[in-house]
């Protein structure tokens, strides 16, 4: 049985790497699990409620002496003096960019594992720690606008005037960008987002955003989950939608980061300029150079026009409960990975890619960078033929469209006039279904639309009556091209029902896990 | 009361009961009603048939003979159809709604052979109408089947998912539809 050492983080940090709840869950794997005193107080989970999860209260020596060490941020050099030989370490490390602690882990034997490099597969996304912190930062960046912006969010007719609803551009839909947009349309704004991958546009779109295309003769594939620099003629687009933008909303929040690398610049002091004065912008990226031109990483500025910038780099740690039950989530999850036995025995495997990335140091020695990890959800393993610009499509003029409306239905007009008997009945049903068919389909959720699929299969499996009437006819030919069609219909009509009942029965809430 | 009116009567029970599944299906609180409508739907449909198939049948050994394989073959497609939904895997769903849209089409063709096959007794306009219906009906399930299958085989990966671009596709395509209505006025004016 491992002990597994919970400690107190800097000064500065509001986040603990464990809450009760998770603490269960480490016992559960098999674990051991002591607590430093007072290492949640800044998250709001006391020591008492460490110790009804079943953990073990002890001082900061012994925490950081356990064999497995869980922290968020990065250990200081006086913190790694501070782990037993061989010990493991887990946290935020950063370590694309901190040469110097790699080195620093890689002494007496010490393992160092680094949330912060977990590869995006979709195995993954469990584990995922920038998901979750980005999530909570985007949250907590519309938060913050409001907090400092002097309006409403959502418009209002009162008996005191008209209120117009704020306008929000949200910059980059990745995570974060997603979870401002979310945020900020539910307060009611309206929400602009640009991003230059078009794919998103649609998840953009099912959170209550208008995403603002930037239509240049390229198109971003990313093949690892992550944006990518961008080229000269998509940069010079941009900034002339963001200048436009800066001029009419409210309310700017930059999201765009690449990893490794200095944050792109979008918004110019100009822009900046051009914007009303009480707007707010939050600069998510502040931390890596900053996207607005003026952000300080960390503080709050007010311009001479009197927009204010927010370059706050500790958003997730604003929200610390939340940041910290989520981060501690994504531990549990990573320990369950590393656990295979659930019998409290770490085990590394480097023939998995995701603990392999993970690792940064093991026993001693530096095993960064891992081997590159393409995603294989990405459509970039195929050639991609889509890149050609796509051809302008032709749609028809309103009068053409109206013409062709006229025909249609002289035409229907005409036939059901002059056909005899049965058939103007039968062409009543045809119409009214298809105007049926059209209403009822046109309005389906997203997630209904293979179940939707399924069921009208199901359905169409009625050209059964038509084979079981022709089945009393005389000719025993007829009757064994009958039999046939009835057999394969029912397949269609039993299989058809059976299957869509399966798939929705996928959908039903509560019981799940 | 006829069997001709009952069965009329459910039909139009039915057609709004598959209205309301479709409804249903559109919104994810009422999908589960959406597919028990559905199923009754069907239900009330094979019923009202096979009881018209009974006052039709009961006094003649086709007839029966009809019955005999109407059982047979509605047995043994349900214990497919069920048995193939039991087993496949969530991923390999669409491939299976594929396959078994594609069984849709070749019933739709069969029945239209059939149709063809047997002399219906109408006169005039109307059995012109009639060879017209066969006739289209025969080729929009011969659609259905051949899409279906290509779109199976694409789906579970034992056919190439490149777009097959034949040159000229439209004039191809359009071509083709001249073919089908010439053949159509041609099968209709023909005795």
């Amino acid at each position: 049985m491992t002990r597994i050492g919970i400690v107190a983080e800097q000064e500065g940090e509001t986040r603990v790497a464990a809450t009760p709840a998770t603490t269960t869950k480490l016992l559960g794997l098999g674990y051991e699990v002591v607590v430093e005193r007072g290492a949640g107080e800044r998250s709001a989970f006391p020591d008492t409620a460490y110790a009804e999860a079943g953990a073990t209260l002890v001082d900061g020596d012994e925490a950081w002496a356990s064999p497995i060490v869980f922290k968020v941020d990065a250990p200081t050099q006086a913190e790694i003096d501070r782990l037993s030989d061989g010990a493991t370490v887990i946290g935020l490390m950063s370590p694309a960019l901190r040469p110097d602690l790699r080195e620093a882990l890689s002494t007496r034997g010490i393992t160092a594992l680094a949330m912060d490099a977990v590869p995006r597969i979709s195995r993954a996304q469990s584990l995922d720690v920038l998901s979750s912190m980005a999530n909570i930062a985007g949250y907590r960046a519309v938060v913050e606008a409001a907090h400092e912006f002097g309006r409403f969010f959502t418009g209002q007719v009162t008996a005191a005037g008209k209120v117009p609803p704020a306008k929000v551009l949200v910059a980059g839909a990745g995570v974060a960008g997603l979870a401002a947009i979310g945020a900020a349309s539910s307060m009611g704004a309206i929400v602009r987002a640009t991003d230059p991958r078009p794919e998103v546009a649609d998840q953009v779109r099912s959170i209550g955003g208008e995403y603002l295309p930037i239509e240049v003769e390229e198109q971003m594939v990313s093949s690892d989950g992550y944006a990518k620099a961008t080229s000269e003629a998509y940069d010079a687009r941009a900034a002339e939608v963001y200048s436009e933008q800066a001029a009419d909303v409210d309310i700017v929040i930059t999201t765009a980061q690449i990893p490794g690398r200095a944050a792109p610049r979008l918004l110019t002091a100009a822009d900046v300029a051009s914007m009303k004065s009480g707007s707010v912008i939050v600069d998510m990226a502040a931390s890596s150079g900053g996207n607005v031109e003026g952000s300080v990483a960390g503080e709050k500025i007010v311009t001479d026009n009197g927009v204010i910038i927010l370059g706050y780099t500790d958003l997730a740690g604003r929200l610390p409960a939340q940041a910290s039950q989520l981060y501690g989530t994504n531990l549990v999850n990573l320990m369950k990975l590393l656990t295979p036995g659930k019998d409290g025995q770490l085990v590394i495997d480097f023939d998995d890619i995701v603990q392999r990335s993970v690792t940064i140091v093991r026993d001693g020695a530096e095993t960064w960078p891992p081997p590159p990890v393409q995603v294989s959800a990405s459509p970039a393993a195929a050639p991609v033929e889509a890149a050609a610009p796509p051809a302008p499509k032709r749609t028809m003029s309103k009068g053409a469209k109206l013409g062709l409306g006229v025909l249609a239905a002289a035409a229907l007009f005409v036939i059901a006039a002059v056909a005899p008997a049965p058939l103007p009945q039968h062409f009543t049903v045809l119409a009214l279904s298809i105007v049926v068919g059209f209403y009822v389909i046109g309005k389906v959720a997203h997630a209904l639309h293979t179940p939707l699929m399924s069921v009208t299969n199901a359905i169409s499996g009625i050209i059964v009556v038509g084979a079981m009437l022709q089945l009393t006819n005389d000719n025993l030919l007829v009757q064994i091209l009958a039999g046939i069609a009835v057999l394969l219909a029912s397949i269609n009509i039993f299989g058809g029902f059976a299957v869509t009942r399966r798939m929705l029965r996928m959908f039903s809430k509560g019981d799940q896990r | 009361m006829t069997a001709e009116a009952l069965a009329g009567a459910a039909y139009l029970v039915a057609a709004l009961l598959f209205i309301l599944s479709l409804a249903g299906l559109s919104k994810h609180e009422t999908s589960r009603a959406g597919v028990a409508y559905g199923i009754a739907g069907m239900a009330i449909a094979i019923v009202a048939t096979a009881w018209l198939m009974v006052q039709d049948a009961i006094f003649s050994p086709a007839g029966l003979v009809g019955l005999v394989i109407l059982v047979v073959a509605m047995l043994v497609g349900a214990a497919i159809g069920l048995w193939r939904a039991r087993v496949v895997e969530m991923t390999g769903m669409p491939e299976l709604i594929a396959l078994l849209h594609s069984f849709v089409g070749a019933a739709a063709v069969l029945v239209g052979w059939n149709g063809a096959l047997f002399d219906s007794g109408l006169e005039g306009s109307l059995r012109d109408i009639h060879h017209a219906e066969v006739f289209i009906g025969v080729f929009i399930g011969g659609v259905t089947f051949t899409g279906s299958i290509v779109a199976f085989l694409k789906l579970s990966a034992r056919m190439s998912s490149k777009p097959l671009v034949l040159p000229g596709k439209n004039v191809l395509n359009i071509g083709a539809l001249v073919l089908f209505l010439a053949l159509t006025v041609w099968y209709v004016i023909t005795p």
